[in-house]
């Protein structure tokens, strides 16, 4: 079992282009910021958006734009999500996680709620449920109809901070013993790394990254994805033994090759010093220190100057180096901190 | 926050405004023969009147149920220039005068007209001065009112619902009965309330094209027209009836309907 799909879609000036192989047991992450065409993605996939391209889920053709092929969502085998509930507010819960149900739809619906320790709300209706419970309830209701493939819309997103942790523990549970190819649309990276097994990048209608979490962190080909990592991403053309960047700025590092290529420097590898540092770091530049975000032990600081970089320091070292707003201090990089991949 | 005075003459205006609704309603309440109101009401003809008003208002109202929520799910689905086309058509019963559209239904359904002459000369069907006729006339009136309010409800459905129903593998049919209608269900009763309210009113386009026949098409609207030349005080009694249910209407709905913006 697994899915294969390489959409197309094309609305309101609006681009999305992707290519998506997952196999079935594997849960994908697709990972990006607001407006990159994630639900949109996911609408494709259920088949409630017409689109350019071939959907194939188990073998079976759901989509094939060329021979003029689409199955219908209710006949898709597909599960859908929402970020809010979507329960239908005029059932009751147990009818509810019955609808999609053909055979026993009573006693199955019951026994799914049972197992889910929801049993007493069986008779309760949705707006008489908390966020959790709601949501929880929808999940029910869609795992109830054994879908071949599982579509999350930012299934925790719209949950209190409080209960977000004790659904998703839930949601990672029923994952693990659901056998369909799994997608769940996110932009909450803890989400993505608590609940799949690989991450896709979407941005601006197209996959940027794709791997496993620690891939894709350690590599990272966009803005988006390095600020999810927390580290510095600078992109340039190598030259040896150098890197010279857009802006002007040269940065040492060694066997960097030749091209276009990506560099990552960890904040904690960027060291403040109040006088010009004497010794070995090659890169050494003037900064000024913009603003300050306390980090749990370690303070973020983020520089501007020659090269933008975001430093990480100790709170001591803060005030050792004065490091109030607009602080001119010395960063320094040793040229074996950087991480050089072609771009 | 206070806001700003209303100046004294829009006052006067209003308050001139508010007396013109007031005084016929007072006039009606003050000048009714209360001592007759019983063997008026229990007269034959009133009651023959208000059976077929009661039978001809609760039919139109079900055939504009049945065709009119299908209408305005065919006009939420649509856009631009065809949707303009479908509202324009929809909801002109609602400006045009009740007589024009009594003489339109004689010229679609007369025994020459459109439909009539092929229906008479095939089944010998006459529909012009029949029950059937005040049905016709009255939901051609009343049924906009469904159709508007439907429709409005319709606009503003959220349609995920009807997306997870199909997610869950429901079908067309499965997702309108069980989904749908269901959230309809406000917008469909105030929709049919006003709906049956406004067939029970009818009276231009009725008496155009059905006629005015005692126990046949002679609804109490025509009732209380025909009895003011005869017997004032059974028309009084009549206006009465229907000025109560009038209100009882508007007040069961003030919430539901009225109340929104």
């Amino acid at each position: 079992m697994s899915l294969s799909a390489r959409i197309t879609v094309k609305q309101n000036g609006f681009f999305l282009e992707v290519d998506l192989l997952v196999s079935a047991g594997e849960t994908v992450a697709v990972l990006g910021p607001n407006g990159a065409g994630k639900t949109t993605l996911l609408r494709a996939l259920a088949g409630l958006i017409p689109i350019q391209g071939h959907v194939e889920l188990d073998g079976q053709v759901l989509d094939d734009s060329a021979a003029g092929r689409h199955v219908p969502t209710e006949r898709r085998g597909v599960g859908l999500v929402f970020q809010d509930h979507v329960l239908f507010p005029h059932m009751t819960v147990q009818q509810n996680v019955a609808f999609g149900l053909r055979h026993n739809a009573s006693a199955t619906s019951r026994q799914w709620l049972d197992r889910a320790g929801l049993g007493e709300k069986a008779n309760a209706l949705p707006r008489d449920l908390s966020g959790g419970q709601a949501q929880r309830v929808a999940i029910l209701r869609t795992l109830a109809t054994e879908p071949r493939l599982l579509l999350l819309d930012e299934p925790l997103s719209a949950l209190d901070v409080t209960i977000r942790a004790e659904v998703r523990r839930e949601l990672s549970r029923q994952l693990s013993g659901f056998h369909g190819v799994r997608i769940l649309v996110t932009h909450d990276p803890l989400e993505a790394m608590a609940l799949a097994d690989r991450l896709v990048v979407l941005e601006q209608g197209r996959i940027t990254q794709s791997g496993t979490a620690a891939e894709v962190t350690a590599r990272p080909r966009s803005r988006f994805v390095a600020d999810l990592a927390g580290v510095n991403l600078l992109r340039g053309r190598a030259r040896g033994d150098h890197i010279e960047l857009a802006g002007g700025a040269i940065v040492a590092a060694p066997d960097a090759g030749d091209g276009d290529v990506f560099a990552v420097i960890h904040p904690r590898a960027v060291a403040l010093y109040l006088a010009r540092p004497q010794g070995t770091p090659r890169n050494v530049w003037r900064a000024r220190a913009e603003d300050l975000d306390l980090q749990g032990e370690r303070v973020r600081v983020r520089l501007s100057g020659a090269l933008p970089l975001v430093a990480e320091v100790t709170p001591s070292a803060v005030r050792e180096l004065k490091l109030d707003s607009g602080a001119e201090v010395w960063a320094a990089v040793k040229a074996t901190e950087i991480s050089v991949y072609r771009a | 926050m206070s806001q700003a005075r209303i100046p004294g003459p829009l006052v006067a205006l209003a308050a001139a405004g508010l007396l013109l609704f007031v005084l016929p309603l007072a006039g009606l309440i003050v000048r009714a023969p209360w001592n007759q109101v019983w063997p008026a009401l229990t007269a034959p003809e009133t009651a023959t009147a208000l059976g077929l008003s009661v039978f001809c208002s609760l039919t139109a109202t079900a055939v504009a149920l049945a065709l009119g929520i299908p209408l305005a799910l065919l006009l939420s689905r649509t856009s631009g220039t065809i949707r303009g086309i479908l509202r324009a058509l929809t909801t002109l019963p609602m400006v045009l005068p009740p007589v024009v559209g009594g003489v339109a239904l004689l010229l679609a359904f007369g025994r020459r007209g459109l439909i009539g002459a092929p229906l008479y000369a095939a089944f010998g069907l006459q529909i012009p001065f029949t029950t059937t006729a005040a049905v016709i006339a009255e939901t051609f009136v009343a049924m906009p009112f469904l159709v508007i309010a439907v429709e409005g409800g319709l606009r503003g459905l959220d349609h995920r619902y009807e997306e997870a129903a199909r997610a869950l593998g429901a079908g067309s049919w499965k997702v309108f009965l069980r989904v749908t209608l269901p959230l309809l269900r406000p917008a469909v009763f105030s929709g049919a309330v006003l709906c049956w309210a406004r067939a029970l009113g009818e009276f231009g386009a009725t008496i155009t094209f059905a006629g005015n026949l005692p126990g046949r098409t002679q609804t109490v609207p025509l009732a209380v027209y025909v009895a003011l030349e005869t017997r004032p005080e059974g028309a009084i009694v009549l206006s009465l009836i229907l000025l109560g249910v009038s209100l009882a209407i508007l007040i069961g709905l003030r919430d539901r309907w009225l109340g929104e913006p």
